[in-house]
């Protein structure tokens, strides 16, 4: 088996199986864990501003990427074209992308530099930080190398990649990744080390902030509980 | 009708001697953990002040407490839910750990390890957040003891709202009082209607109201909804506390903490019926000078048999019953309207009530300095204004107010009367609508105090909490979480460290360049 295949083949189930079972055990045995490990009451200068720019930004961006790679091609051939759908991935991705990078920016400065932040932080506070910082970096620079061929062929690669992933065709996938260039590549990977590491970092609050507005949203203002068995 | 039940809680104002017991006890008990220091589930503040956090009371400044539509419906001041929702990146209405003051501690060591010198070592203060060096401490949960800071600051007051309050500023006219301070454990808490995890509950038996440390996300929306910030963020744990009215000894039949402690015997705690029903009416009352009154509605006759059948058959054990028909809540609260609610305007339909102080008074009759009104002294002449109670307790309107003080005035005089000079005077207790059984019960309660007077408090029905007896046995008692075990290596998977570890920044240092 080549490294290609090992990258790209079998170790993005490496890290998705790890990535649920380990939300899955967190969830069940450590719950006291799980949170959104805020720092905003330690220091709130500045907050409004970074906090809102990186989460909005990095929403936007998940989700478009969570459409884009998965969404098959006979479908969305329907709305749009392949090179013009590449153009729009590439702008809104560029632009919630470059919002995203100026409150992770902030929020990188305030974690390392504020005392009280950094001497409350946790390795895996820092850790996680710096590797989005650097996913988000590759991010925006695979906006110029798509630049160079703005017919969608690499985009296609990718979202095959993606999609056989999900269909478990590992060795399918690895060769439709093979062709494309490093900068690509270096994003996807640090992006299954992202899925990776979720579970045993507070990236595990991303669950808990989708799924708490519904049950929010449906309950009523207060909740009254009964001992009684 | 839907019959709760409640242990609520009444102090005394009169008798508080601000010596902080209570407090201490509290911290003691509950707070002395990491992420925990600057929290106190309990504070004394002295008033007039702006207290702890700073300003709490400014709702304009924290949003906190519920609002009232122009169609008659409430939602939280920070909000409706999806106000809630957008902000919870960056919550806009949430206090700084300085709004509350950096937790610290002193370099006691150094006293120790200091080579010899011409002065005297000292310890001085290191933050527990940074470990850095402290150079000032610049506020703490009660900074402004018996009126410390100047009378400018203090006068930032928000219960100085329409009183001409330059003249309280002057030596001759200065007044204070104190008021301890803990969760409300209200009818209506805003702190759980804005949780948007939904760990925020009221308990149905003593409508303690708690937040599961399990599903707390730390989404930070509850300390901006609680109006009394009496909801803390524990910045270690991520996960948000608060005063859990000591639930494990009330269901024991036991007073919390601040109450067993007070040396004052100012705290009161007994059952309280109340219609759940009626809860969302309540609140939305139009006139916030009329939720007093309305609470005071909601608030069942524990004496009436329709009420202990309806109450029977929603589940109201008969020694919850017993307990109501004997709290002391109920006959400060409502029989008597001695305690008034902190707050009503918030509409939170608070549980913790207070009996306003009388102030210094009788030592200023003795000096000739308070006019009489007949035998009574004239309340309207009392070192604390009472339109000052007023804004504290009853959303300024100053009737209840000035009823409460002039029954507490009422009491000492008849018993004066009847003591000293062994007259029974029926004219004072009709001035003020009071029957000298009432009277005489009162003394009994507020001036003799006896315990088993003060605490009445039903044991909780345990044994109804268990489907099956048998499956508790040889049960783990408390634990953090996960059940028994909490693993055997040092380093945990998912980050969390050993209950029994403490990773308090050290602040033990040999000495100082």
């Amino acid at each position: 088996m080549d490294i290609n295949t090992i990258l790209f083949g079998v170790y993005p189930y490496l890290a998705l199986l790890v990535c649920v079972v380990g939300c899955w055990a967190r969830y069940d045995r450590e719950q006291y864990s799980w949170k959104a490990g805020s720092s905003q009451i330690l220091r709130t200068r500045g907050m409004r501003l970074a906090s809102n720019a990186f989460h909005v930004g990095i929403l936007f961006v998940l989700a478009g990427h969570l459409v884009g790679l998965l969404t098959p091609e006979f479908i969305y051939h329907h709305v749009i074209s392949t090179p013009n759908k590449q153009l729009l991935a590439m702008v809104s991705g560029g632009l919630f992308g470059a919002l995203c990078f100026v409150g992770l920016t902030m929020l990188i400065v305030r974690r390392f530099t504020d005392p009280r932040v950094r001497a409350s932080s946790s390795f895996s506070d820092l850790l996680v930080l710096v590797l989005l910082y650097i996913q988000l970096i590759l991010g925006l620079s695979t906006i110029y190398a798509s630049s160079q061929h703005m017919d969608g062929s690499v985009m296609v690669m990718l979202a095959n990649w993606a999609q056989s992933i999900v269909i478990l065709q590992p060795m399918e996938a690895a060769a439709s990744i093979a062709p494309v260039s490093l900068v690509y590549k270096l994003h996807v990977f640090l992006g299954m080390t992202l899925f990776l590491i979720f579970p045993f970092t507070r990236l595990v609050h991303i669950i808990s902030g989708l799924a708490a507005p519904v049950k929010y949203l449906l309950r009523n203002y207060q909740i009254v509980r009964r001992k009684r068995a | 009708m839907k019959i709760r039940s409640q242990v609520g809680m009444v102090l005394n104002l009169d008798k508080c001697i601000g010596c902080h017991t209570c407090s201490i006890t509290c911290k003691n008990v509950w707070t002395s953990r990491e992420g925990m220091e600057y929290a106190w589930f309990n504070n004394v503040e002295t008033k007039p002040g702006i207290g702890y956090p700073k300003e709490w009371e400014n709702q304009d400044k924290w949003n906190g407490g519920w609002v009232r539509n122009r169609d008659g419906s409430i939602n939280p001041k920070i909000g409706g839910k999806f106000r809630v929702l957008a902000n919870i990146f960056a919550n806009p209405d949430l206090p700084e750990i300085d709004d509350y003051y950096e937790p610290f501690d002193f370099d006691y060591q150094h006293l120790h390890t200091a080579p010899l010198g011409k002065h005297q070592p000292t310890a001085r203060p290191r933050s527990l957040i940074s470990g850095k060096r402290m150079e000032k401490i610049e506020w703490g949960p009660n900074w402004e003891e018996i009126l410390g800071t100047e009378f400018k600051k203090r006068s930032v007051d928000r219960n100085f709202d329409n009183i001409q309050k330059e003249i309280y500023g002057e030596f001759e006219n200065t007044f204070m009082m104190y008021l301890p301070r803990l969760c409300e454990h209200c009818l209506n808490p805003t702190c759980a209607a804005a949780c948007p995890s939904g760990a925020i509950y009221k308990r149905e038996e003593d409508g303690i109201v708690l937040i599961d440390q399990e599903k707390c996300r730390g989404w930070r929306m509850c300390v901006s909804g609680c109006p009394y910030k009496k909801i803390y963020f524990n910045w270690k744990s991520g996960k948000s506390e608060k005063c859990i009215f000591c639930y494990p000894r009330i269901e024991a039949g036991q007073p919390t903490i601040c109450s067993e402690t007070c040396v004052g015997r100012i705290r009161y705690l007994g059952v309280l019926l109340y219609d759940a029903d009626r809860i969302h009416e309540v609140a939305s009352t139009e006139s916030e000078q009329d939720l007093y009154k309305k609470q005071l509605e909601i608030f069942l006759d524990p004496h009436d048999p329709a009420v202990i059948a309806q109450a029977r058959k929603d589940g109201v054990p008969d020694s919850v019953i017993e307990a109501a028909q004997q709290s002391p809540v109920y006959k400060l609260a409502v029989d008597w309207q001695l305690a008034l609610p902190l707050h009503p305007e918030y509409r939170t339909l608070p549980m913790v009530w207070y009996v306003p102080p009388l102030s210094p008074i009788q030592s200023a009759v003795d000096a000739g300095h308070v006019g009489m009104n007949g035998i009574i002294p004239d309340v309207d002449s009392l070192r604390i204004p009472v339109k000052y109670l007023a804004n504290l307790l009853t959303a300024g309107d100053e009737a209840p107010v000035l009823l409460a003080l002039k029954r507490l005035l009422a009491m000492r005089a008849y018993k004066r009367a009847q003591i000293v000079e062994g007259f029974d005077d029926q004219q004072i207790l009709e001035e003020v609508g009071l029957t000298t059984l009432q009277v005489e019960d009162m003394y009994r309660y507020l001036a003799i105090a006896n315990y088993e007077d003060r605490y009445v408090i039903p044991t909780a029905h345990r044994e109804e909490a268990m489907s099956e007896a048998f499956a508790e046995r040889g049960g783990c008692g408390f634990s953090f979480g996960n059940g028994c075990s909490t693993g055997e290596s040092d380093i945990n998977l998912f980050g969390t460290k050993k209950t029994t570890r403490r990773d308090v920044i050290q602040t033990v240092q040999m000495w100082e360049e």
